[in-house]
């Protein structure tokens, strides 16, 4: 066939001239993209993804709030929280572990199912910056949930006395947390595969919030449960950002130093953000 | 069989070089042998398809040229670079677009092709640039700012197409680029992929519709549990099956059985009966004197016909004889 023999073609809504003269304009780029430009891209794409879904961002607002509101006014009253009013109590905690709420899970599983991955894969991107790029996209909307947990925490008798060192402070952890939320977020999604799996596995961080101090003081559970849900990482995170929004004498109201819980939250954001980040890349790049 | 340039030293571009070249490629899923040894060679300047039914191997063997997968064993070769040792110089010469569509919804489609353009690695400037062109390309242009959620599948599929495009690839791989789509729009995809061709692309698709390899491919390859069974030219292809075909339709269902018994005799293999079209075939040798013996046949037993006559057998036909016809 020659360029002027379009008898075959020249009814259907694609001339084949015209196609010929653009698809010789593109030239092939010089160079892979980097890995920032590709992070950067992923995450960018995500982050618009978000924004103008607004149902995912409503929803993901509505599960902290309702969390929230039946906490503090359902079973807030029957839990004794000492000294500690009860919403100085929760919602520094609900703060903290929005990023065990968010919906980085569905998200992973959804680019994994819809084919989104198999294109990023036959891309010539670095394919750990994927990864990078998603957990920057996540950690956002993650911290979305934490923005909206405070705002509506204040609505409803939040107030921190530790100052704004002290609140500042637990705002930058709670970041750190994202961060590493986001991770485990990651490699969940991608375990799951499909947006169905992916529903029933983000059910499966709940034992993680639920035994640890987040809603109940630690003592209150049964004795052999107690160790657990007093060292494991959650009561960690909880514990630094709850010491330090409420200030004062932690080690009295809260058992432990304000340094004590957050050196420990530190070191767990940090193996947690290590381990699921090779976990997730390995599992990204595995062919 | 690699053919090198002459020195030793400096390799150029070289046009006799295949843009795929596969040697005995395998690879399992547990017990499953998805490619038990593929030998294949895709040439420059031509669309290659893969034909199978389900479950034969053809997407494997994409995901394999297209690095998603890695082979177990043999050699796969695109364009001269080795998909195991070096898949990201692989992934710089080749376009992806798969069985879903893998646009995103939200985004609108210049703004998927902008995306996936900076992933290819082109800076922004060029990116626009090469989004701009794609969707002039793909007649999407006066839609390339909606969002894709609201495109209707035909034009998603064509997103999809160009999104492979905007790197300027050297092969664009695509698995089943029409399944599910309408015959209108369908028509549309296969004349932008032939003007693709054109413009110097080469092509590997899967389908599993015959026409569709017979309308596209200069280059058939029939796999099946696997393994290459055919391969060829779609004429050469009906020319292997090397037989005509005799086609009755009869007027009366119950007079199938009749016909079938008549052919019988005739044919080369026992005749294929379709009854709800009420149509019987067989493949012959020497198709014109066999339909002449059929019709004094038949008039002697007076069965009335509504069709009768001879033909070269379909692409439809080569695959069920080749791949088993289902019973």
């Amino acid at each position: 066939m020659t360029d002027t023999d379009t008898t075959s073609t020249d009814t259907l809504p694609i001339s084949l001239t015209e196609t010929m003269a653009s698809t010789m304009s593109i030239e092939p780029p010089e160079h892979p993209p980097t890995a920032w430009a590709t992070a950067t891209t992923y995450a960018g794409r995500t982050v618009r993804q978000y924004i103008r879904t607004p149902q995912l961002l409503v929803v993901n607002a509505a599960t902290s709030i309702m969390f929230l509101l039946i906490f503090r006014y359902v079973f807030g009253g029957a839990i004794a929280t000492g000294p500690i009013p009860y919403a100085n109590f929760l919602i520094p905690a609900l703060a903290a572990t929005s990023g065990l709420f968010a919906s980085g899970i569905i998200g992973v599983a959804e680019d994994a199912e819809s084919g989104f991955f198999d294109r990023l894969r036959s891309l010539p991107v670095p394919r750990g910056a994927v990864m990078v790029g998603r957990s920057f996209a996540d950690t956002l909307v993650i911290l979305w949930g934490t923005f909206v947990t405070i705002v509506v925490g204040f609505a409803v008798g939040f107030r921190p006395d530790g100052g704004a060192i002290g609140s500042l402070a637990a705002l930058g952890l709670c970041v750190v947390y994202a961060f590493a939320l986001s991770w485990l977020q990651i490699f969940l999604g991608l375990v799951a595969g499909s947006a169905q799996a992916a529903q029933g596995l983000s059910f499966a961080v709940f034992p993680l919030i639920f035994v640890s101090s987040a809603y109940v003081p630690v003592e209150s559970m049964p004795g052999w449960m107690q160790p657990v849900a007093n060292n494991q990482p959650v009561t960690m995170m909880i514990g630094a950002v709850r010491s330090l929004v409420i200030g004062g004498d932690t080690t009295t109201l809260l058992g432990h130093s304000t340094s004590y819980f957050v050196i420990r939250a530190l070191i767990w954001s940090a193996i947690i953000s290590l381990i699921f980040s090779a976990l997730a890349i390995r599992r990204f790049k595995r062919r | 069989m690699l053919s090198y340039m002459s020195s030793p030293t400096i390799r150029a571009v070289d046009l006799d070089t295949p843009i795929i070249q596969a040697t005995g490629v395998t690879r399992s899923f547990g017990d499953v042998h998805a490619l038990d040894g593929i030998d294949l060679v895709a040439r420059r300047g031509q669309v290659t398809a893969l034909l199978g039914p389900n479950g034969a191997g053809k997407t494997t063997f994409v995901k394999a040229v297209a690095t998603l997968l890695e082979p177990d064993g043999g050699e796969l070769l695109v364009d001269g670079v080795d998909v195991r040792k070096d898949p990201r110089r692989v992934r710089r010469l080749i376009g992806l677009a798969g069985q879903s569509a893998a646009v995103e919804p939200a985004l609108t489609g210049r703004e998927n092709l902008e995306m996936v353009a900076r992933l290819f690695g082109h800076r922004p400037t060029e990116a626009r640039a090469a989004a701009s062109a794609v969707l002039e390309e793909i007649d999407l242009t006066a839609d390339g700012d909606r969002p894709v959620k609201d495109y209707s599948g035909g034009m998603r599929r064509r997103l999809d197409l160009g999104a492979s495009l905007v790197g300027a690839p050297r092969l664009l791989l695509l698995d089943e680029p029409t399944t599910g789509l309408d015959p209108r729009t369908r028509l549309g995809l296969w004349a932008s992929i032939r003007a693709l061709v054109q413009g110097g692309t080469d092509v590997l698709l899967t389908t599993q519709y015959l026409e569709e390899a017979d309308q596209l491919a200069d280059h058939v390859v029939i796999i099946d549990h696997g393994r290459v069974i055919a391969d060829g030219t779609p004429t050469e292809l009906k020319a292997q099956a090397g037989q005509d075909v005799i086609e009755v339709r009869v007027r009366d269902e119950h007079n199938l059985e009749a016909v079938g018994a008549l052919l019988a005799p005739l044919g080369t293999e026992p005749p294929r009966v379709d009854v709800p079209a009420r149509r019987a075939t067989v493949p012959v040798m020497n198709g014109t004197d066999r339909l002449g013996e059929l019709i004094r046949l038949v008039a002697e037993h007076d069965i009335a016909l509504d069709d009768i006559g001879v033909r070269r057998p379909t692409l439809d036909e080569v695959f069920l004889a080749l791949t088993g016809a289902p019973q």
